[in-house]
């Protein structure tokens, strides 16, 4: 099990993730992942069936960048706001990772999205549930991985933003 | 209101398809003739594929227009489809999105139902003895042969299944006519598919409009950065514009282009980026696929319910559910073949990015497609205008043309009589 310590670092880096999308400050976004990241949004019909396909999928550092780009520059889209809430990490495991270059823990959140368009109502985005593998990278813990499982299978028009 | 007070109310003029009342977005009336015209009688609408219900007893629930309804795999191998609604309350009963049964059973009051959609079983039919006699159950004369669920016709071809509420529509190869067929048999020539997953999303838009969109090679070029940056979709593409002979379906096809674009096609051009270049180029690692032929991408609208897509390396259906006059999901299947090795089943799962909800050249297509609805819910008597490439519905081949809208637009208001 995590010590307190390692759940504080935990917690810090998932408040890190949301301030990010949150403020839309997305290279902070992408900084806050491993030099071999991998995110992927997918719903939870995929996930469940084991299907590969996914809604979003960055499976490494420069597809993370050309995302961030191509949010602020390439895709048209209707401005908006955006909450994520997440949950309290369950911390699954923590191993030695193979490399030798420290810990790997995986851990799983529930999250919530709201979606505030300018001049209307506040609205549920999407709610799901976050499979994670953090590691530590020059001190600071990063994720290897963020899986993004969504229970909203039915997504109001588009996704943007990460999640 | 008689069918002539709603061809009134829209007041479209002669032969026009050239400007189009915004009223047939948006009003209800208009919605309720094309449910029962264009999607329960005459045409043939999409279910999915057959490798989603590949054994006995598989099966799926989809739509068409509004109606629940479920294709299965019976025990010889034929697949069936039929409304998902009881014949007794008319209860849509099947809840489960797939599965696999040996038959149904509305829980209501456990009417049962073979796997052809054939009344099999109703509790109590010949009443309840009490005190020695029968008393209660269904009258002599209700038979359980005449009390099946609504069957649907089913067409399937290179492991696509379409099915129809109409028992007399013309076969499918018929319905698609030789010309929009053959680019379908390109995609669905027998390969085995394999399926790769789903998206769906909800846009509050009539549901016509994302046939237009995927109608309008105009917009394709000029709204998407990765198409016009890319060369994947710009003016300088070889394009063949093409309909069946009704008009209603169509095939964009183009050819990408490898070149530098032109200045003076992207003069102006706010979404090319002459200097963007991918941090990670393996996002459009094309590889030519020999059935291809010439094309590099294919966008089959395949009226009402559905868009074929081939684009470079990524296949998906597209299935367009309407909900209303102002909203439709649109369910995207994506698909490779059996034979992909490793390296073009990794490709396809990464070009789907391009697509879908968040792809970089669909997320956009959704956006403006609500914004259209809003600007027509304000303006219901107001018209658009589709008269690039004049006012024709002929085929064409350039991306400045408006042609295969004008087309559909011819088909339907011979089809709504508005
Ligand atoms: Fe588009």
């Amino acid at each position: 099990m995590p010590d307190n310590f390692e759940l504080n670092r935990i917690a810090q880096l998932y408040a890190s993730y949301e301030r990010a999308i949150n403020q839309r400050e997305f290279e902070a976004w992408v900084d806050l992942f491993s030099s071999e990241p991998y995110y992927r949004i997918t719903a939870r019909e995929n996930f469940e069936k084991n299907l590969p396909l996914s809604t979003l999928v960055l499976s490494s550092k420069g597809m993370m960048k050309d995302r961030a780009y191509g949010i602020t520059q390439t895709i048209f889209h209707d401005p908006y706001h955006q909450r994520n809430i997440t949950g309290l990490p369950f911390v699954s495991s923590v191993e030695d990772s193979a490399s030798g270059k420290g810990r790997l823990v995986q851990c799983e959140a529930n999250f919530s999205a709201f979606r505030t368009k300018l001049d209307k109502l506040s609205e549920v985005f999407c709610v799901g549930r976050y499979f994670d593998e953090i590691v530590e990278e020059d001190g600071a813990l990063k994720f290897a991985k963020r899986v993004c499982v969504i229970d909203s299978e039915m997504i109001p028009n588009a996704i943007i933003y990460p999640i | 209101m008689k069918q002539d007070g709603l061809k009134e109310a829209i007041g479209w003029e002669g032969g026009d398809c050239a400007n189009i009342p915004l009223s047939i977005y948006t009003d209800r009336e208009v919605y309720e003739r094309e449910l029962e015209r264009l999607f329960y009688n005459g045409h043939w609408c999409y279910l999915g594929l057959e490798e989603e219900i590949p054994n006995p007893g598989d099966f799926k629930r989809t739509v068409i227009g509004e109606r629940s309804v479920i294709v299965v795999r019976d025990k010889s191998g034929a697949i069936n489809g039929f409304e998902n609604l009881c014949a007794h309350r008319k209860m849509k009963f099947c809840r489960a999105r797939d599965g696999n049964v040996g038959e149904f059973v509305c829980p209501y009051h456990q009417w049962i139902y073979d796997l052809q959609g054939n009344l099999r079983g109703v509790p109590y039919q010949r009443g309840l003895r009490q005190d020695g006699k029968l008393s209660g159950g269904m009258p002599s004369d209700f038979k359980r042969e005449e009390n099946g669920l609504r069957k649907l016709k089913i067409a399937t071809r290179g492991g696509v299944i379409f099915g129809s509420f109409d028992q007399d529509v013309e076969s499918f190869e018929d319905y698609l006519g030789e010309e929009v067929l053959r680019y379908f048999d390109r995609i669905f020539d027998g390969r085995k598919l394999v399926i790769l997953g789903y998206n769906k999303q909800r846009i509050p838009s009539n549901w016509k409009l994302m046939m237009e969109n995927i109608k309008d090679p105009y917009h394709a070029g000029l709204l998407h950065t990765w198409f016009v940056t890319f060369g994947l979709w710009r003016a300088d593409n070889k394009m063949r514009l093409l309909m069946d002979p009704t008009k209603r379906h169509a095939v964009m096809a183009g050819t990408r282009s490898v070149q530098q674009a032109q200045a003076e096609l992207v003069s102006g051009v706010t979404s090319f980026k002459a200097d963007m270049a991918l941090n990670d180029p393996s996002q459009i690692d094309i590889v030519h696929e020999e059935w291809w032929g010439e094309y590099t991408a294919t966008m089959m609208t395949l009226f009402p319910s559905v868009i074929i897509q081939q684009q470079v390396n990524s296949l998906s259906t597209r299935h367009i559910q309407p909900s209303g006059p102002n909203a439709f999901d649109f369910v995207w299947t994506h698909f490779g073949f059996e034979d992909d090795d490793e390296e073009m089943h990794a490709r396809r799962l990464k070009q789907a990015n391009l697509f879908g909800p968040s792809g970089y050249v669909s997320a956009d297509d959704g956006e403006v497609l609500e914004f259209s609805q809003e600007g027509f819910s304000a303006n219901p008597s107001d018209r658009m205008i589709a008269l690039m490439g004049g006012r024709g519905t002929e085929e064409a081949n350039v991306i400045a043309s408006e042609n295969l809208i004008r087309g559909m637009y011819k088909y339907w208001r011979e089809v709504m009589e508005v």
